[in-house]
């Protein structure tokens, strides 16, 4: 069955970004929500450490010291403007959040608690700043349900556990979203003047990640096969303190606390490649150390491998810091691990965790092609690229996007509505879907999805990881391309209608494989190295040549251009620490 | 190591009744009972419904029945159910919200109690241009409640839900809780007519079942034990009764 709904704005994604969307765009305008998962289960729960705002509630901060780092922290690849909208409006955002009854920790005065985070610095780089507001080390945690709590009160509608599979074009103009109801296996078509994608990250390319099994890219994906770019997507950041093999996370919280990190000599690294700012190093830097550390033989198990750990050392902060700081750090310790980290240093290794790249988007939101506006169409949070982290992000500024822009995405959906007309649409919007999920069902051979799936995470792991080449980008490309086409042999086994998970977890597994293509693509066409993305072959950063977003069309022949990075503060200089 | 799976399944379109699936799955005992899961759906039945996100307990979706008790699939490893005699591991859905499919079940519940409470803030005094202030000791007293990931594991435990499907259930109770002991919220005074009532607060009778199954060790039952304390105490103050519905 076909439904047709409309509204003035449909919101793709209960996370930070778009519940914050909603919750503005609400005020003013007709709002839709329509999110595969509920909205207290996606991924901005898991987020750890803090959110960043130079509220300088323990020593001097100003939001221009803040833009300054995020710059830096990107590797010059930020648009400058934007890092200082994103520094300006943070300082409001959080006592927004606040407002709104966020259970942040607190000082002994009753203000928010702060502390510090890699690359945060005060005095434009000259020592480590307390600028991450945090609640324990479940910020993330707070700030998804603060947001729920916030939409449940001002009644926005959702559409849970929708999954949307497809955009509706009309010209230059996005006008709908068509979604598969999982509940019922019903397709419904959302008309809208503005359609928002806010659907997070795409950490299940790689095999070690934090992310959530639901981090798919669905929303890059969709932009992509609708024929329109995707920005920087060759730029993705590997944390450095994934537990050993799992990936899940250990924030940067911990040493942010004074947490250090060791080789199997027992020798705290990061002084060698990091002098100033050491364990507090930007993640890229700290990543690739370990990454050094292990091939030269320094890693636990000490056998060169990439896939070596290294050790987390925190038992010198005490029991009590800890479990009072970092409780949830302490339960994953024990639970994965079955360890005490006031006793024991954790096992760690780098682990995916965040796109730097993404739908291209200016500050408000809106999505262009790198020359003009797509009319209607919106991004924010981690699935867009303002780009506000450029070729790296610092912790703390994610959760710090979503709130911003995803804020500012819906204020200016709230005006844009106002003056354009509704577009017209009818059931056959559904078409594409419809057709779509029948061809899978009506076929003959059958192969499982499974080993498809291991296939890209291990290839994109180990030849498009924290270091990469050429020739090993090359074969991942060539992988990865018949990987996709091997799906074409996937068959639909399950015939009912209601919770047919398969259907879902099927154009999941494209998406993915869309967004490795196009990060394998990307990475192999930019020749340096900048931010996360390190080529043993190109070490070296080449303002010159590179200076440049790059943007990726997947749809038909694949196709690279590239528009101009915002330096209109600071110029770009050699990024030490 | 090898382990069966034996695995509840339904699906209301076409089956009258639940029914035993058994699934053979090589595993690591290290591994997650939700791997474990997956590893079935993408490789041996791709028909097998269940809810899955962040695969490491704090986004509340895989709440099931692991061996009998509520558990979070993510938060569960294989060597934490089995043992040198016995590798077979039993998976049901939760119990008192209804099956949807399988080890799915239905949300609409959990909506329905939840927005029951105004679980939301509702600012005693407005706000200034800066934080409202919390020390540290005030802050510390929501610091359990707002652990709650809403995975329903204690609903599903809950004795007293066997017989009075009409109580809130301790997850709705939690976020009660969560702003009535918050010293920036109106507290207990916006949410007394909820919680000072016979489904509320009152419908409790101390089991400890949910206390003994919240994945995120919140002490559900001692928190309820304070907040009835609290009201008895609102009320004697004003001369009033508490409406225990006795
Ligand atoms: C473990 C971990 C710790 C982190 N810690 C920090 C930290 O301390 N500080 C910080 O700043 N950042 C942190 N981050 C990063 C940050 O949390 C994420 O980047 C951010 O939460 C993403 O939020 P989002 O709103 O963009 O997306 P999400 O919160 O991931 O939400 C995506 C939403 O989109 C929906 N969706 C997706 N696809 C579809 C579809 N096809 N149809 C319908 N709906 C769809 C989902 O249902 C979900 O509601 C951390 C990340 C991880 C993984
Ligand atoms: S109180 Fe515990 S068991 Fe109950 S919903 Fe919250 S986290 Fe789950
Ligand atoms: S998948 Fe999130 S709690 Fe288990």
């Amino acid at each position: 069955m076909v439904h047709v709904h409309k509204f003035d704005t449909v919101i793709v994604g209960g996370g930070g970004a778009g519940l914050y969307a909603a919750l503005e765009a609400s005020k003013k305008c007709k709002t839709a929500v329509v999110s595969k998962l509920y909205p207290q289960r996606s991924h901005t729960g898991a987020a750890q450490g803090g959110i960043a705002a130079a509220l300088g509630n323990l020593e001097e901060d100003h939001p221009d010291w803040h833009a300054y780092d995020t710059v830096k922290g990107g590797d010059y690849l930020t648009d400058q403007k934007a890092a200082q909208v994103l520094a300006e409006d943070a300082v409001k955002v959080v006592y927004d959040l606040e407002h709104r009854g966020l259970a942040f920790s607190r000082l002994e005065n009753g203000k928010i608690a702060q502390r510090r985070f890699g690359g945060h610095t005060n005095n434009f780089g000259k020592g480590p700043v307390r600028r991450a507001c945090y609640a324990a080390d479940r910020t993330g945690h707070m700030i998804l349900q603060t947001l729920f709590q916030q939409c449940v009160e001002n009644n926005v509608e959702f559409f849970n556990e929708f999954f949307a599979m497809d955009i509706i074009m009309d010209g230059n103009r996005a006008k709908g979203v068509s979604c598969y109801e999982i509940r019922t296996g019903d397709v419904h078509v959302f008309y809208a003047k503005a359609i928002m994608f806010a659907t997070g990250g795409y950490g299940r390319v790689f095999m070690v990640t934090s992310n959530a099994l639901s981090g798919t890219g669905d929303g890059p994906a969709l932009v992509a096969k609708a024929g329109l770019p995707i920005q920087d997507m060759e730029f993705y950041q590997f944390h450095p303190t994934g537990i050993y093999r799992m990936g899940v996370l250990i924030t940067e919280g911990v040493r942010g606390e004074g947490g250090i990190l060791k080789n199997r000599h027992g020798t705290p690294f990061m002084e060698e490649y990091a002098p100033t700012l050491l364990d507090l190093a930007p993640r890229d830097m700290v990543s690739r150390a370990i990454s050094e550390e292990l091939l030269k033989g320094n890693g636990i198990r000490g056998d060169k491998k990439i896939n070596d750990y290294v050790h987390l050392d925190a038992r010198h902060l005490g029991r009590k810091l800890i479990e009072s700081r970092l409780p949830d750090i302490c339960e994953f310790c024990e639970t994965y691990l079955g360890i005490d980290p006031s006793e024991h240093p954790i096992p760690v290794q780098p682990t995916a965790h965040y796109a730097m790249g993404g739908i291209p988007t200016d500050i408000d939101g809106r999505v262009h092609d790198g020359k003009r506006v797509i009319e209607g169409l919106y991004a924010a949070g981690e699935c867009a690229c303002v780009s506000v982290h450029g070729a790296n992000r610092l912790g703390t500024n994610s959760l710090l996007e979503l709130v911003v822009f995803g804020r500012r995405t819906g204020k200016h959906i709230a005006d844009y509505v106002q003056g354009v007309d509704s577009p017209s649409g009818d059931a056959s919007g559904a078409d594409t879907v419809i057709s779509r999920i029948s061809s899978l069902r009506n076929k003959k051979t059958s192969k499982p999805i499974g080993p498809i799936l291991q296939k890209m995470k291990q290839t994109m792991m180990e030849q498009v990881g924290v270091y990469r080449t050429e020739s090993e980008m090359e074969q991942a490309i060539q992988t990865v391309k018949s990987l996709r086409d091997e799906m074409g042999g996937v068959v639909l086994q399950d015939s009912s209608s209601n919770f047919n998970t398969e259907v879902q977890s099927y154009f999941e597994a494209e998406n993915l494989l869309l967004v490795a293509h196009s990060i394998a693509v990307s990475a192999k066409n930019r020749q340096e190295s900048r931010g996360a993305h390190a080529r043993s072959d190109f070490p070296e950063r080449n303002d010159d040549e590179w200076l440049k977003h790059s943007l990726v069309r997947m749809k038909g022949e694949i196709d690279i251009s590239y528009s101009s990075v915002d330096v209109s503060r600071w110029e770009p200089k050699p990024r030490t620490y | 190591m090898n382990v069966t799976l034996a695995v509840e399944r339904f699906n209301p379109e076409t089956d009258k009744e639940p029914y035993i699936v058994e699934y053979d799955v090589e595993v690591d005992e290290n591994d997650r009972v939700i791997d474990a899961l997956l590893y079935v759906s993408e490789n041996q039945d791709s028909t097998l419904g269940f809810r899955k996100s962040c695969a490491h307990g704090v986004c509340g979706s895989d709440a099931m029945r692991i061996n009998g008790v509520e558990k979070l699939a993510c938060k569960t490893l294989i060597h934490d159910v089995t043992d040198e005699q016995n590798s077979k591991i039993t998976v049901e859905p939760l119990r008192h919200y209804g099956v949807e499919r399988d080890l799915i079940v239905n949300h609409d519940v959990f909506m329905e109690k939840y927005s029951k409470v105004r679980p939301y803030f509702i600012p005693a005094s407005p706000a200034g241009s800066e934080e409202y202030i919390q020390s540290p000791e005030d802050r510390l007293r929501i610091d359990e409640a707002t652990k709650c990931i809403n995975c329903g594991a204690c609903y599903s435990a809950c004795p007293i839900l066997e017989t009075n499907p009409n109580f809130l259930g301790p997850q709705a109770l939690v976020q009660a809780i969560r702003f009535v002991n918050d010293s920036r919220d109106k507290g207990l005074e916006a949410r007394l007519d909820v919680l000072d009532n016979p489904n509320g607060l009152w419908g409790c009778q101390q089991k400890f079942e949910c206390t003994k199954v919240c994945p995120r060790d919140i002490k559900i039952t001692k928190l309820i034990n304070q907040t009835k304390r609290t009201v008895e105490k609102y009320r004697k103050e004003r001369g009033e009764k508490v409406n225990k519905g006795e």
